[in-house]
Parts: C-alpha cells; sequence; structure tokens
C-alpha cells in the first residue's frame, strides 16, 4: 500500500532525498530551508547515512563534493545568503563534473532581505551564479507532492550528467502542508555511470557525460577546478578548453528532452497563456479556472524545469495564442527570457517583488486588461 | 629516493611547476617517505589540496587526488572522510590557503577532531600571487601588498591549532627533512586531526623581497632558528626568543569525529549496514 502524510514542501524534500538514495547532507542552518536539515540528521544514520553540520555553506558544499566523490548520493539545502556563498563551489562541481544537488528554498533578497517571505528571485543567480560560462539544470516544483518526486529527478538528473542540480524550493511550497502520497513501488533510481576498463575519468560517453568511479576503488584520478584534458589534469591549450566548455553546455542542452519537465493546463484551444512555475503557478492555475467561468480562453504552462530554458517548447505553445503573462515573484528573471524566445510584444510580466504572493485575481485583472 | 619517485608520484607529469630553490619539493618528498614508511594502501588514500604553489602537489602524486577551491580542502577531505572513513585522508596547503581564506575551514576541522592529516607548506607569503604577505608573513616583512613593511602579527599555527582542538600537532622544517619524514608518519598515524607545519622557503617571492639571500642561505636560517622542543625544555625563555620549535608539540587522545558518529548509526540500525 502507499502511504499518505500531511507534511511540509521541506519535509517531502527530505523525504525524496532518502528514496532517492542519498546517504550524505551538508548544511549551514538559514530559513526557510532549515527543516531539510533537521529532518536529514535525524533520518539518515537510521539508514546508515551521514549528516553533518558544517561552519557556513561554502563548507557544506564542498563537503559535499567530496561525499559526492567518496561515491554517495549527496545534498545539500540553503536559502539566499547561503546559496550565495555556494556559487564558488557550485562552479567548481560543474566544471569538475561533480553530482549533486543545492535545494535553495527562496526567501526576499537582496542580502539578508525578507527571511521569512517567499520570492522566486534566485531564478538567474542558479543560471548565472558563479563565474564563468556553463550549463546548469534548475528544478522548481509547485506542490508538495511534486517536491517529492522532483526531489528524486533532481538526484537522478545529477548523477545522469554529473552535474549540480539546483533545486528551486520557495517559502511558499517548503513551508505549507499539504498530503503526500509515497507510492508503495520504489521509484527509479540513476546511479552515475562507472567507467569501463581503459576508459578515463573525464573522456565524454555517448551522451556528453564522462564516467565517474568513487575515490578509494583503484582508479587513483585526480579532481582539479583547472580546466583540464580527458586524462583529468590541467592543461593550457585553447582547443581543449574551448571543447570543454562547451560540452558543460551540450550534455544539458542536447539531451533537453530528458531534462524538460512542465506542464500544461487548459492550453489546448488557449488564446491567452499564462507561463508560471513554482508557487506562483499555484496562483496561475486558479486564474485560469477564474477566467475560463469568464469565458477568456486561458491557459497555462507551468513549467518545472526552468534551466537548460526550454526555449523551443515555449516559441512552440506561444504559436496559436495572442498574449502570454508570465507570473513570478521578481522583477522580471524568466519573463526577459520568454521575451527572448517570442519577443516583447506578445509578452507580459505579472511581478510581484513585496514579498507578497501573487494572487490569482491579480493575475485574471491583468488578463482581462490584455483581453478587452 | 628513486623509488619513492616511481612509486608515488605520477611520473609523466614531471618536472613541477616550482621555482628553483623552492621547498615544495622537500615537503612533499617528506610526506611520500612517510606513506611508504607507514605502508599505507595507495589505492585507499586521498591527497586533497587547496589553490597556490604548494597545492599544486595533488597533481604529480598517484592517489585518489582532488586539487580543490581557494581555501577549500578541508571542507572536501571532511566529506571524503565522513563518507568514507576507511580511506586515510591527507591534506596539503599552503600558509595562505590554510589560515587566511581557510582558516575557519581549518578551526572546525580541528574542533571536530576528526580523523585527516594536515601538512601545512609555510613559505610565509602568497607564491602563486607573487609574493603578497599571507597570515604567516613576519611583522616588518617586506611583500608586494606591505611595501613599508608588514604591521600585522603572524599567527603561530601550532598554538592555533592546539587551541582550536587539534589533537596531534608538530612543526618541521625544509632543512630537518628525515625529522619531518618521521613527523608526518607520526601525524597520519595519529587517530583524530593532525598537523604538521612544514617550515619551508620561497627564496624567489619572499627571499628576494627581504634579502634573505638565496635557497642554501635560506635553508641555514630555518636551521638556525629553529630549536627542537626537547631541548628548547632546558633552556631560559631569552634564549628561545626570535625561535621556532620543532618536533612533536602536542598529543592527545580524544574522540574521533567518524567514530562517534559511527556509534551513532550503530546504535540506530542493525550492524551499522547502509539500507
Ligand atoms: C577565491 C580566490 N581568491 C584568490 C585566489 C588567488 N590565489 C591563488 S593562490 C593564492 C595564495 C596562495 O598562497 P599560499 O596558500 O600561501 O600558497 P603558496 O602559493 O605560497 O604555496 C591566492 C591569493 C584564488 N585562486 N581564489
Amino acid at each position: 500500500m502507499s502511504q499518505a502524510f500531511l507534511v511540509q514542501g521541506n519535509e517531502a524534500c527530505a523525504l525524496g532525498a532518502l528514496a532517492a538514495g542519498v546517504r550524505f547532507f551538508a548544511g549551514y542552518p538559514i530559513t526557510p530551508s532549515t527543516e531539510i536539515a533537521e529532518i536529514l540528521s535525524k533520518e539518515l544514520p537510521k539508514v546508515g547515512g551521514k549528516f553533518i553540520q558544517m561552519e557556513d555553506e561554502i563548507a557544506s558544499i564542498g563537503a559535499v563534493c567530496g561525499a559526492s566523490l567518496g561515491g554517495y548520493k549527496a545534498i545539500t539545502a540553503t536559502s539566499g545568503p547561503g546559496f550565495s556563498l555556494k556559487q564558488e563551489l557550485i562552479g567548481y562541481a560543474t566544471l569538475a563534473e561533480i553530482p549533486l544537488v543545492v535545494v535553495n528554498v527562496q526567501r526576499g533578497g537582496p542580502s539578508t532581505g525578507q527571511p521569512t517571505s517567499p520570492s522566486q528571485a534566485d531564478v538567474m543567480q542558479a543560471r548565472w551564479g558563479s563565474h564563468g560560462d556553463k550549463g546548469v539544470i534548475a528544478l522548481s516544483p509547485s506542490s508538495v507532492q511534486e517536491t517529492y518526486a522532483l526531489t528524486i529527478d533532481a538526484v537522478n538528473l545529477a548523477e545522469r550528467y554529473r552535474t549540480p542540480v539546483i533545486f528551486l524550493l520557495d517559502e511558499v511550497v517548503g513551508h505549507m502542508r499539504e498530503k503526500l502520497i509515497i507510492p508503495k513501488t520504489p521509484p527509479k533510481i540513476i546511479d552515475r555511470r562507472k567507467p569501463n576498463p581503459g576508459e578515463l575519468p573525464y573522456t565524454p560517453g555517448p551522451n556528453g557525460v564522462p564516467p565517474l568511479p568513487a575515490f578509494g576503488e583503484g582508479y587513483r584520478f585526480h579532481v582539479t577546478g583547472l580546466i583540464h584534458d580527458e586524462t583529468g589534469f590541467p592543461t593550457g591549450n585553447p582547443e581543449v578548453t574551448d571543447k570543454t566548455i562547451r560540452r558543460l553546455h551540450s550534455k544539458l542542452e542536447d539531451n533537453i528532452k530528458d531534462i524538460l519537465r512542465y506542464s500544461e493546463y487548459q492550453t489546448d484551444d488557449a488564446e491567452f497563456l499564462i507561463i508560471s512555475y513554482g508557487c506562483s503557478a499555484r496562483s496561475a492555475e486558479k486564474a485560469v479556472k477564474l477566467g475560463r467561468a469568464q469565458g477568456i480562453k486561458l491557459g497555462l504552462l507551468r513549467l518545472i524545469s526552468i534551466w537548460p530554458f526550454p526555449t523551443e517548447l515555449i516559441m512552440s505553445k506561444t504559436k496559436n495564442v495572442h498574449k502570454v503573462f508570465v507570473a513570478e515573484m521578481n522583477y522580471g528573471q524568466v519573463t526577459a527570457e520568454v521575451i527572448k524566445a517570442i519577443g516583447r510584444e506578445k509578452t507580459e510580466g505579472i511581478l510581484r517583488v513585496d514579498s507578497q504572493l501573487i494572487t490569482p485575481d491579480e493575475i485574471l485583472s491583468t488578463v482581462t486588461k490584455g483581453v478587452y | 629516493m628513486n623509488e619513492i619517485i616511481k612509486k608515488y608520484f605520477r611520473n609523466n607529469k614531471l618536472p613541477h611547476i616550482w621555482c628553483p630553490g623552492c621547498g615544495n619539493g622537500i615537503v612533499l618528498g617528506a610526506l611520500a617517505r612517510a606513506v611508504d614508511k607507514l605502508g599505507l594502501d595507495q589505492n585507499k588514500t586521498a591527497v586533497i589540496s587547496g589553490i597556490g604553489c604548494s597545492s599544486r602537489s595533488t597533481g604529480y602524486l598517484d592517489f585518489d587526488t582532488i586539487h580543490t577551491a581557494h581555501g577549500r580542502a578541508l571542507t572536501f577531505a571532511t566529506g571524503l572522510k565522513l563518507a568514507r572513513p576507511e580511506l586515510n585522508v591527507i591534506v596539503i596547503t599552503g600558509d595562505g590557503d590554510c589560515t587566511a581564506i581557510g582558516g575557519n575551514h581549518f578551526i572546525h576541522a580541528a574542533r571536530r577532531n576528526i580523523d585527516i592529516t594536515t601538512v601545512i607548506f609555510n613559505n610565509n607569503i602568497y607564491g602563486m600571487t607573487g609574493g603578497q604577505y599571507s597570515p604567516l608573513t613576519p611583522t616588518k616583512g617586506k611583500s608586494t601588498t606591505s611595501p613599508y613593511g608588514h604591521i600585522e602579527k603572524p599567527f603561530d599555527i601550532p598554538e592555533l591549532a592546539i587551541a582550536a582542538g587539534a589533537t596531534y600537532v608538530a612543526r618541521g622544517t625544509t632543512y630537518h627533512t628525515m625529522e619531518l619524514s618521521k613527523l608526518i608518519a607520526n601525524a597520519i598515524e595519529h587517530k583524530g586531526f593532525s598537523v604538521v607545519e612544514a617550515l619551508s622557503s620561497c627564496p624567489i617571492s619572499f627571499g628576494r623581497q627581504n634579502k634573505l639571500g638565496n635557497a642554501p642561505s635560506m635553508m641555514k636560517l630555518l636551521k638556525e632558528k629553529a630549536i627542537s622542543i626537547k631541548a628548547a625544555e632546558k633552556l631560559p625563555p631569552e634564549k628561545l626568543a626570535g625561535k621556532y620549535l620543532i618536533g612533536e608539540l602536542f598529543r592527545k587522545q580524544l574522540p574521533e569525529y567518524t567514530e562517534e558518529y559511527q556509534k551513532i548509526i550503530n546504535n540506530l540500525t542493525e550492524g551499522g549496514q547502509m539500507q
């Protein structure tokens, strides 16, 4: 039998991590993410896993990198100020291709900002937060149930693509309580690919992803944050540099079909489309219901994966609509990407930066203005 | 030594990048000999470094190795050791890497008494970036960022490590290479957080600016300024002014972090098996 629980999004995230096979967590307390650390400090040792509270967020992701190289599935969780501190080693893990998940339960920024209020203003930091060109995977759930399943996906994607995955929760989804049904059948688990005999730890496989042995298995390989060749050792060679940087993008972009996650609501005949994600998508769905009741042909495209950005999906889903509204709790971060994809004329942001959730009425009244 | 180079170094990565007269190779040789003396399994030993000239060592060593980010070696090492306590985990770090940008990680790793050996290559300067002052640059010392003489007081690394909770602390020099190797071996054997400060010299970026002469004369300075802890015990304090104590400075047996964590797991599970 499957089991039903009434839990917070943060709790669902912790449970999802355990179900995904995560056996290592390192973190530093910060609202509104702390419950994830608290739950895992209790649960991990029960399954032989390890928890450690480090001295700061840099140390936490450093420990997660070390554990991951030791062969463990490892995650960390934080919020705004801590996410900023983690950027250094998110970049490291991207170049050194270390699988791990960084959960960011978004709160209002900049700086200490609005510590107990929701926000979606770290979407661009997830993409561009650390220096240098790189690809990234970022996922953002809208419900407690989805948080559970998507945490498992996040861990699986990190393993499959040997990359950090950014899990963008927000204070609303992280802290609200909803029913969580944990299916009886165990989830599909993906493990990192180990090298075949003679295969080098940085030779890309057919999907652009190199294999990764664990420390202690006799491979005696080298891991560095310097640009390196297929042997894993640093090189100043411009061609190798070019190939490496391009592959860090292409290994994700070329596999976008596998990474892309979204849902649609009432889009078949929609003349007006809302694009949203995370907590704001909940209000957007309600706005669609209210709009349909008034006879407006309104639909919702809900992004579940945000990076790599689903540009082609958005181009195709908006082809036949008159206008696109992007509802998000920031100054227009996804809105700007949508404008990049389909142009300014058709796109309008419904944006809130006052730390308050966007309401369905607010979305509908903006839509209505655009309709009539 | 030849056999040691063959066995423990990635010979196709040599020659190294270090300047003539640099002490890094001497410390690294002492480390390799310590590993050899203890007979550590090369496949079960990980060496982790930060960023700096000294931290480039990991590229030359034939173990599982990580060249992390500046100051962060101990964070990776802590995660790896906690995940895989059966591995020997050794950290190589510079004086700046360890006590400036990595200072917070250093004191907390010491406080936890996690079974990691940290070998600090102390050349009193930021070598890799070309000679700026580090937390180990002496007062009045010249560097490219203290052109009028340094006004800060340096750390005493062993005192810092002991105060923070390290349970094995030693200091050696690149002049006293055999002893340095022995100290590193003892540190690796010690269960708990162990620190070996290796006083070294950087003739190019520190020596030149401070008119300390060439590599041999800097080596001579190391010899003259060092005094073994045993000899120091018999000397009055005024004879110790300006001297560095070398040898095993502190040792204590206290509960080790990963063992304590394993006890929690064992209490909660049957036989401590991972599920
Ligand atoms: C975050 C960051 N800041 C600064 C640097 C530049 N940097 C590289 S090595 C170094 C200092 C190294 O000095 P030390 O740790 O004493 O090692 P040494 O080179 O002397 O062996 C600095 C400041 C960097 N790589 N990363």
